[in-house]
């Protein structure tokens, strides 16, 4: 019975590409570069990337269902600019991370009720949620404020050692959203109702699904996955800091394409979307190897969607094709 | 089990969705058990209003609604459904990009332990498939199958969900000749299950293969209910277009004398459109009003987008003053000296917002080229020019058409096209809904300009209009052409006759 389902996973060529193109950018490597071939290397691309995951975890909800969210990498920011600045205030980080979660809930709530019921378009709305964001980061401070909690620190620097590697506390973190993600997407009606919107949403409404609530509640998703990838960004830097990460919303989005999603909803996966983060993260690694500017991450990045966009349609055309 | 053999009645049903626009009006409806129930009637008539009303999409303004004796008010198709009505659209209602097993079950899936338990849904939908004959992998998804496939997934789907009233709404209009027999298989099964279908359609022979009973709508009035063995095809059409077939004599006379044969314009030979028209072969000349008639469906409207470039021809020729052209785009047909107004003027025609000076030059403007300014004194001139020769009702060319009556607004689409001096006028329909007197004006003109040496194609499904306009008409049915006929050939009777089609009997000549 296992094997059946596994089928089904491999009918997503684009996740097969995906998987490949892992594997063959870390052969690519390993043969390149002394000492590239380890599982240090490997567990490395968890522990520099396990915000990125999350928070392209969360957008893939949203991308499902045929919306865009590109608030995420200000909910972030806010979230580490924020907690960094209660801690400094001596809130103590039990009250400070719920916090920062339920509000990255509640932002989430706000622009998916606006885009459902007043029809907006997604773009513009979290184009909103974006500056506003970003704006209330500089509003709390516009310097770098550290983080000195103790609980943070312990989380931060903690490790297990698992041969030559190691695995900061945080990656269980992404590890955990990963499962859940993966099992809600499966195995839930919530799961395949997003996918049922991102493949015909007035077909979904005509069968009866609740596409309304389905719809808020995977920008409720998105928001709180950045707000958590805010919470392990901080535990990452131990700093909270207005302007960064500006731009991650794309790597996230970018990473779900690679991954196999398509832009249009209805197709792809949570898998496929965790070896997209791990694919930049690879070519990251290759471009620090080659000791080139880290520019040239983007500029491999620019040319991996390409051809994965260009991949996608001609699948999607061919199955029109084959229609009749 | 309720025995009832009544399983929905409608009554007195009205819907008005302004003052001025009434889409049905105090019309009855009733679906037994075990009941084929064609639902017919032209463009306009009110079917989809009244399945939309009956399934909760659109509220109805009066009228009681039954189902097995008990009144219902469903107000969504959800909840229609969960009384036991489901309905089957033309455009496949599913999703596309889940597996066939999904969309049989999604929204109400058999779970195992809180999770959904993908193997019960496979085996079942596996089940349910090899019930109607369908040998395929319910795993795989659903748009890699054809269309006819997508359509019995989505019967599958509503009978397993409500297995007492089954409504498919044009669903052949995509399927070839082996798939409607399979879907009409299907059909007859349900019924011996006593399930009650109401078959919406627009092809007569469907009509008279599978259905017990016929109701007529027009207008958003109620005509009739037949049963369909003894309603021959020519009293259906009567009833379809308002004529009872006795009653018409071929007194009435086409008005423009077939003239001595124009020069040649446009050759059709042998033209295929994708999905559409098939095989058409016409000629039309200069100076002459060429008529296609036909019911809806029956390519009348397709024929015309091929001619204008809208849709490709896929096989076949289409020659332009002897010489053999390809449009590629409705710009191509404009530079080629045609002009087109479309069926549906508020969606493909008029532009609203702008003024009637503004819309009369748009597409003599697309023919010049975008770079070439049209004054506004040469606009200006124009717009009157033809506000005068059409009498379009308007106080000024800078008044927004949207503020004008529906003719006039006709009118205005009218002069809009030749404004850009056309050798080939085609008309959609250009009359519909629009009042007798502007009406008659429109029909006016239109002959008037053949007279001058224009080149018209006119489109319609009132016959009277017809006969009062064309000098020849060409006649359709499901996408082919099936009879020409001109000068003192052209009579009602004639045309009702080739219309309905299939046997008709002798002695009605």
């Amino acid at each position: 019975m296992t094997i059946k389902n596994r089928k089904l996973h491999i009918n997503n060529i684009s996740l097969t590409i995906t998987a490949v193109l892992f594997v063959a950018l870390f052969t690519f490597g390993s043969v390149s570069y002394d000492q590239f071939f380890s599982l240090s290397t490997f567990l490395n691309l968890f522990n520099d990337n396990a915000y990125l995951i999350i928070a392209s975890v969360g957008v893939t909800f949203v991308l499902l269902t045929g919306g865009i969210d590109i608030s995420i990498a200000s909910t972030i920011a806010f979230t580490c600019v924020f907690s960094a600045y209660l801690l400094r205030l001596g809130v103590a980080e039990y009250i400070v991370i719920p916090l920062v979660l339920l509000i990255g809930i509640l932002l989430g709530l706000g622009m998916g009720y606006m885009i459902q019921e007043y029809k907006l378009q997604p773009f513009i709305v979290t184009l909103a949620g974006q500056f506003f964001m970003r704006g209330l980061c500089s509003v709390i401070s516009t310097q770098s404020i550290p983080i000195t909690n103790e609980f943070y620190k312990h989380v931060a620097l903690n490790k297990i050692k698992l041969g030559s590697g190691k695995i900061y506390y945080y990656v269980f973190i992404a590890l955990i959203i990963i499962f859940a993600a993966v099992y809600l997407l499966k195995y839930t009606r919530f799961g395949r109702c997003i996918y049922a919107i991102g493949g015909n949403e007035q077909s979904a409404n005509l069968m009866g699904l609740p596409v309304r609530r389905t719809k808020i509640t995977v920008y409720a998703i998105s928001s709180f996955c950045a707000a958590l990838a805010g919470v392990v960004f901080s535990f990452y830097t131990l700093a909270g800091y207005s302007l960064q990460n500006i731009g991650l919303e794309l790597d996230a989005i970018s990473s779900a394409v690679i991954g196999g999603t398509l832009l249009t909803g209805g197709v792809g996966s949570v898998l496929g979307t965790t070896v997209g983060v791990l694919i930049q993260g690879i070519i990251q690694t290759i471009v620090t190897y080659q000791n080139l500017n880290t520019w040239w991450t983007k500029v491999a990045i620019a040319a991996l969607l390409c051809i994965f966009i260009v991949i996608q349609r001609m699948i999607s055309s061919r199955t029109e094709k084959g229609k009749r | 089990m309720n025995t009832e053999p009544i399983l929905i009645e409608l009554l007195h049903i009205t819907k008005k969705y302004s003052e001025a626009v009434v889409a049905l009006n105090d019309v009855r409806f009733q679906l037994n058990r075990g009941e084929i129930h064609a639902l017919l009637g032209e463009n306009g008539a009110g079917k989809s209003t009244l399945i939309k009303v009956l399934t909760g999409v659109e509220k109805r303004n009066s009228g009681i609604i039954s189902f097995e004796g008990k009144e219902i008010n469903p107000r969504s198709p959800q909840e229609a459904q969960d009384i036991g009505i489901s309905t089957v659209y033309q455009e496949v209602n599913l999703c596309p990009n889940l597996s066939v097993a999904e969309n049989i079950y999604i929204g109400r899936e058999p779970k195992k332990g809180g999770r959904i338990d993908w193997n019960a849904i496979n085996n079942q939908a596996k089940k349910l498939m090899e019930k109607f004959d369908l040998d395929i992998n319910v795993t795989k998804r659903l748009d890699s199958y054809s269309v006819a496939i997508q359509q019995m997934v989505a019967i599958a789907r509503a009978s397993d969900i409500s297995a007492k009233v089954l409504i498919l709404d044009e669903p052949t209009s995509s399927l070839s000749r082996l798939e409607v027999d399979k879907l009409f298989d299907t059909m007859r099964l349900l019924r011996s299950q006593g399930m009650g279908i109401i078959f919406v359609t627009h092809f007569l022979d469907q009509v008279y293969e599978v259905t017990d009973t016929i109701t007529v709508l027009r207008n958003g009035e109620y005509v009739g209910t037949y049963a369909t063995a003894q309603l021959s095809r020519v009293e259906l059409v009567g009833k379809m277009i308002g004529k009872e077939y006795s009653q018409i004599s071929d007194k009435l006379q086409p008005h423009v004398e077939a003239e001595t044969e124009g020069k040649l314009f446009a050759d059709l030979q042998e033209v295929t459109g994708l999905g559409t028209v098939r095989d058409m072969n016409m000629s039309i000349c200069y100076g002459e009003v060429l008529g296609l008639s036909g019911l809806l469906g029956s390519g009348r409207s397709e024929t015309a987008r091929l001619i204008f470039g809208i849709d490709k021809i896929e096989k076949g020729d289409l020659e332009i003053k002897g010489e053999r052209v390809s449009l590629k785009s409705t710009l191509d047909a404009i530079k080629a000296g045609i002009a087109f107004c479309p069926e549906d003027r508020k969606t493909d025609g008029i532009v609203g917002d702008l003024s009637v000076r503004e819309n009369i030059i748009l597409a003599l403007q697309a023919k010049k080229g975008m770079l070439n300014r049209i004054t506004r004194q040469e606009a200006e001139e124009i717009a009157e020019q033809y506000i005068k020769k059409l009498e379009i009702k308007t106080p000024t060319s800078e008044q927004l058409v949207k503020n004008l009556s529906g003719g006039n607004q006709q009118k205005v689409i009218l002069a809009r096209w030749l404004a850009t001096n056309p050798e080939l006028l085609i008309l959609d329909e250009p009359t519909r809904g629009i009042d007798i007197g502007t009406k008659a004006e429109i029909q006016k003109i239109v002959t008037d300009l053949a007279k001058q040496g224009m080149a018209v194609i006119f489109i319609s499904s009132e016959i009277d209009e017809m006969l009062r306009c064309c000098s020849r008409i060409a006649i359709l049915r499901d996408y082919k052409k099936i009879a020409e006929i001109k000068g003192s050939a052209i009579s009602e009777q004639t045309i009702m006759r080739y219309i309905a089609g299939g046997e008709i009997d002798e002695k009605d000549y």
